[in-house]
């Protein structure tokens, strides 16, 4: 396997006496989908906010590209190409596809001094886009209202890969949706993943993370308990895991094997 | 049928009808529309549609462009302005006491009011997005303080609340003139001699036509329009309005400078307020301190016909104008068209209200909530 794009070496994150992250090492590769579980309260969201620059490692080291990173503030996480798509604050429902797909990323058509949005432009990338991924759109300027939680989710990833992610975090992007919109999710993640982008999948779902994922490392109380490969272990493992071995044995069989 | 394989079954064809509803200026076509024709049939021969008429509503709805535009992209941008009144009249008065209490040459006190005014709207701005309060409370605070002084200052140093003369000290001054003067006078003494528009026939301007120009208020609301219009569909900056109004959050997360855009549209909002203070001292020729009284909320309420939502993140410039065009129609229209002119109240309130609900069904359309 190449080499990994970014390293998590030993991270330690405080909350004043809250010790939220207590020594956790992962590295990404390109190209796989790295599925990170726990549940409630395992530290994913510190973890992956410390990846992507909002948190400070109290204790640890970050290195992407081969080089220690230390980013000050997400925008440079993004400008180094870590983007992170939130379930919610991905999308802006009265806007158009083309326009928020361009949010913050306007393409810019230039008359003498005078800056303007280039909207054809806009147009056109924005459909290509999402015939890629698979959505049908009535036109560019339809309202992302109108797409369903799937597809909303769909257009932020592609976005993301769009504008050079290299790192894709989603952090639970599937934990509200239906079945059929999470299978959509799922195929987005297998179509970015073989465009060579990194995927960290965030989720408390063990069905999803074992249908894309290459990796799986499970979060419990801010400790990892190691990463396994894909097909090293089944779903029953990585659900004790999650739950540290405990109540969970109880309801085992009326829930089937799998929660 | 060679497309199919494109098409997606579940998206229905939508209606013609039903995509030019999700227009936001519809509601402000349909009113402009219905406005003029209901006058036509009661008031064309009262002398509304004359020259004279015309130029009464037109200057009156000009009026309501000016404070219109800014209140429009501040509310797209998600907050709302409620000092625009107060700074109306505060406006005016500074324009008064730097130029005829101290006798500056008037450019300069319109350049230092302006300076003022709209470092006004920065405080606005500042202290509603770094507190996240919200923008209603705090303009609703700067609206009295604003008030305040505009009666407190000339008290203070005239012993009155009107001050008077601006005229004589704005006579021959570059600045003034671009606010005050009136163009095409040529063209409308021409219109005149040929009997096109009437003339006076007795007193001191026999021979002028009755309207002698178009004021430099009207130029200025027809560009601010324009600007605006320009400003939120074609540009970069109008993208991150939007998106700053629609959710501030998502925006910060795609790295649109929120903060910077509000701040930006607070002072948006105060350079219009400002203009339509500077546009009627030049008129009026005095500075009083209750000028612009409710103009806030008159603003508000053009562009809310105008189909922006109160909640930010939708809504057009062209609507607001529309909106601003069928107040001053409507306000000039029942006087002309005999009406007591109380009932602009109550007929005010009701469009309010129609609109309203009519823009919240159509973002129920647009967002396809139920």
């Amino acid at each position: 396997m190449s080499e990994p794009i970014i390293q998590m070496k030993n991270i330690e994150k405080h909350f004043g006496s809250v010790i939220a992250l207590a020594g956790v090492s992962v590295d990404i590769f390109p190209g796989e989908c790295h599925c990170l579980l726990g549940d409630n309260g395992a530290g994913k969201s510190t973890f992956i906010k410390t990846m992507s620059g909002v948190h400070k490692p109290t204790k640890g080291e970050i290195v992407f590209d081969g080089k220690p990173m230390n980013f000050a503030r997400p925008r440079n996480a993004m400008a180094a190409g870590i983007a992170t798509v939130h379930q919610h604050l991905a999308m802006i429902p009265l806007m158009s596809v083309s326009r928020n797909f361009f949010m913050g990323n306007e393409p810019i058509r230039k008359i003498g001094p005078i800056r303007l949005f280039d909207h054809e432009h806009a147009n056109t990338v924005t459909m290509e886009a999402m015939k890629k991924m698979g959505i049908n759109l009535r036109g560019p300027d339809q309202a992302v209202g109108t797409l369903s939680g799937g597809e909303r989710q769909t257009v932020a990833i592609s976005r993301a890969v769009h504008f050079g992610a290299k790192v894709l975090i989603l952090d639970e992007p599937t934990s509200a949706l239906g079945v059929r919109q999470t299978s959509n999710v799922l195929a987005t993640i297998d179509k970015v993943r073989k465009e060579g982008v990194a995927v960290v999948f965030i989720t408390h779902n063990v069905r999803h993370a074992l249908a894309v994922g290459d990796r799986f490392t499970v979060l419990n109380r801010g400790t990892t308990l190691g990463t396994a490969k894909k097909g090293e272990i089944t779903a029953e493992e990585l659900q004790d895991m999650m739950a540290g071995g405990q109540e969970l044995a109880v309801l085992e069989g009326s829930l089937g094997g799998t929660v | 049928m060679a497309d199919v394989s494109h098409t997606d079954e579940r998206i229905k064809q939508t209606s013609r009808l039903r995509q030019a509803l999700i227009r936001p200026e519809l509601g402000g076509i349909v009113g402009t529309v219905a406005v003029f024709v209901f006058f036509f049939l009661f008031a064309h021969d009262s002398g509304m549609f004359n020259a004279q008429g015309v130029m009464n509503w037109s200057v009156v709805s000009a009026q309501f462009m000016i404070i219109a535009v800014g209140a429009c992209l501040l509310m797209i941008a998600g907050e709302f302005d409620l000092s625009v009144g107060s700074m109306i009249g505060f406006a005016g008065m500074m324009i008064a006491i730097f130029g005829v209490t101290y006798e500056l040459p008037m450019w300069i006190a319109i350049l230092i009011t302006f300076a003022i005014c709209i470092a006004f709207g920065a405080l606005n701005g500042y202290i509603v997005v770094k507190t996240g309060l919200p923008s209603f409370i705090v303009t609703l605070a700067t609206l009295f303080i604003l008030r305040g002084f505009t009666i407190f200052i000339p008290q203070t140093l005239e012993r009155k609340t009107i001050i008077g003369g601006i005229r004589e000290a704005a006579e021959g001054d570059w600045l003034a003139a671009v606010f005050g003067a009136k163009i095409g006078k040529p063209i409308f003494q021409w219109l005149g001699d040929a009997g096109v528009i009437s003339t006076f026939e007795r007193g001191s301007r026999i021979g002028e036509p009755v309207v002698d120009g178009i004021p430099m208020l009207i130029i200025w609301a027809l560009g601010l329009v324009i600007f605006g219009h320009w400003l939120l569909t074609r540009t970069r900056f109008g993208n991150w309005i939007f998106a700053s109004g629609g959710d501030a959050d998502a925006a910060r997360n795609s790295g649109v400078p929120v903060t910077a855009v509000k701040i930006k549209m607070f002072m948006f909002t105060a350079f219009c307020a400002t203009v339509f203070a500077v546009c009627q001292v030049m008129e009026f020729g005095s500075a009083g301190a209750d000028r612009g009284l409710l103009k806030e909320f008159e603003a508000i309420i053009a562009v809310v016909i105008g189909g922006a939502l109160l909640t930010g993140g939708y809504g057009s410039v062209i609507g607001a104008a529309l909106g601003a065009l069928i107040f001053g129609v409507v306000q000039q229209g029942l006087f002309f068209a005999g009406v007591e002119s109380s009932l602009f109240r109550v007929f005010l309130g009701v469009i309010l209200l129609a609109a309203v609900i009519l823009n919240t069904y159509i973002r129920r359309i647009i967002t396809g909530e139920r």
